[in-house]
């Protein structure tokens, strides 16, 4: 099952041309750019893993794209997204971010069911990858 | 890459006119500049021309189909200090921004310190800091023989090196890496990394410049900032600049930019001594022979000084 968070995730997988021109936009715009990574695709896990420190002085978003590429090295088989983060006031805040790489397999979520007291019933989500330790999640 | 495209689409345009593309790409105005900014130089300007057509007719052929792959643009820049390398740089970063050969245009300049690490680990993420801020540019690298180190085969300069390599091969669309140095030193580096030997295309040498450009180099300095030499004062520095290639440190225009700023020093100190009255612009901005004879180079230069200071002091 594919996972759609962020921009464009409905589209087909971003090329390394498409990042460098989202990339582009978010840097002219002065927004700080970073590349994150992780293996726990619940949606409301926000805090992803940080590769490296926000990109605040790299003119040109070839930076994004090597960058994304040198986390592809260690970490392809996860989740990596880029991120643009919005420093102006009032705003504060990502203004963008996008799933730039995807592992191999992705299982998919299952629907949890727990009874509550009386015939309450609670629901929520869970990946069938997160039955595995951080680390063996995506072989 | 674009290798493995199908046949050509069927848009592609059939014919050319690079004297239309020579006008619209701006490269005319920018070769201008470099004429008219620099002095002498010759045989650069002449290396730099080729190198625009080249890179002209390479679009063209890409634009009809005929090539596909970003040709290699990292260069060499090899000659004495102060003979204009840097300057041409910021040029050719110039012209290869409006040739479409990088997207930003702008120059990041280092040396050694900016890339190499104090400790492991520590090379690495400053190398590729360094090449993240010039993508989309041009990187020149000064002096860049310090990075190897032949005697200390630990030395993390090798690092830095194959960090640079890996990038300047993979990364061509993205930056182009100018190697800058003394022409021997930059001789025995290439000999001792072929890497960087075939992975540069074009090699371009600066000559000293002759007695009579420097005069003429340091008259277009001053009149850049509204300063001229009285006939006398432009005597004096005709034999300011013979003397001066003889002594120490020589650094050709370098100096040439050194030497004025220290003569306007001179004849501020000049002016407050004498003047009586009000000066007009032209006092203000001429620069007589006596500015220009105080210096030590007339004397024997810095060295010669400073031995007989010590002699003095011991
Ligand atoms: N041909 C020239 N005409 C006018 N000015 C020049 C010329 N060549 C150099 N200069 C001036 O001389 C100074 C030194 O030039 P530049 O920094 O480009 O030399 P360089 O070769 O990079 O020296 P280094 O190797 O020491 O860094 C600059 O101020 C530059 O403007
Ligand atoms: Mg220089």
């Amino acid at each position: 099952m594919k996972m759609t968070q962020g921009q464009f995730s409905f589209l087909p997988d971003l090329s390394d041309d498409d990042i460098r021109v989202q990339a582009q936009y978010a840097i002219d715009k002065g927004w700080a750019v970073s590349v994150e990574h992780t293996d726990d695709p619940h949606p409301r896990n926000t805090y992803w893993e940080m590769w490296g420190h926000p990109m605040f002085d790299n003119p040109d978003a070839a930076a994004v794209v090597f960058e994304v590429n040198e986390c592809r090295k260690l970490y392809g088989g996860q989740y990596i997204r880029v991120i643009a983060f919005d420093a102006s006031p009032g705003w504060e805040s990502i203004r963008m971010a996008m799933i730039v790489n995807r592992p191999a397999v992705e299982p998919g979520f299952r629907l949890v069911r727990q009874e509550g007291e009386g015939r309450s019933v609670r629901y929520t989500i869970e990946s069938y990858a997160m039955r595995e330790p951080e680390g063996a999640r995506y072989p | 890459m674009t290798d493995d495209q199908p046949a050509p689409p069927a848009d592609l345009p059939t014919h050319v006119d690079l004297a239309q593309d020579f006008a619209d790409s701006g490269v005319a105005e920018v070769l201008a500049d470099l004429d008219r900014e620099l002095v002498g130089l010759a045989p650069v300007k002449a290396r730099i021309r080729e190198t625009a057509a080249l890179l002209l007719v390479d679009r063209a052929r890409r634009r009809l189909g005929l090539a596909t792959e970003t040709p290699t643009l990292h260069m060499s820049f090899t000659g004495n200090p102060g003979t204009g390398k840097t300057t041409v740089a910021l040029k050719m970063a110039a012209l290869l921004h409006r040739l479409g050969y990088v997207r930003k245009g702008h120059l990041v300049t280092v040396t050694r310190d900016d890339l190499v690490g104090q400790y492991i680990g520590h090379t690495a993420p400053k190398t590729k800091e360094v090449l993240k801020k010039a993508m989309g540019g041009v990187l020149f690298i000064d002096e860049a023989y310090y990075l190897y180190r032949a005697e200390n085969e630990r030395d993390y300069g090798q690092e830095a090196i194959e960090i640079l390599l890996q990038v300047m091969e993979n990364n061509r669309d993205d930056l182009v890496v100018i190697l800058a140095g003394y022409a021997d030193r930059m001789d025995r580096f290439f000999a001792s990394n072929p890497g960087f030997r075939s992975r540069i295309a074009h090699h371009i040498e600066f000559p000293d410049y002759s007695d009579g450009e420097l005069l003429h180099i340091s008259e277009g300095m001053l009149s850049r900032q509204n300063y001229t030499l009285d006939d006398a004062a432009r005597a004096a520095m005709a034999q300011y600049i013979a003397a001066r290639r003889g002594q120490p440190h020589f650094a050709n225009a370098r100096s040439i930019r050194n030497a004025l700023d220290r003569a306007r020093l001179r004849q501020a100190n000049r002016l407050f001594g004498e003047a009586k009255g009000p000066l007009d612009a032209a006092a203000l901005s001429t620069l007589t022979e006596p500015d220009i004879r105080a210096s030590r180079v007339f004397a024997g230069g810095l060295d010669v000084d400073r031995a007989s200071r010590q002699a003095a002091a011991e």
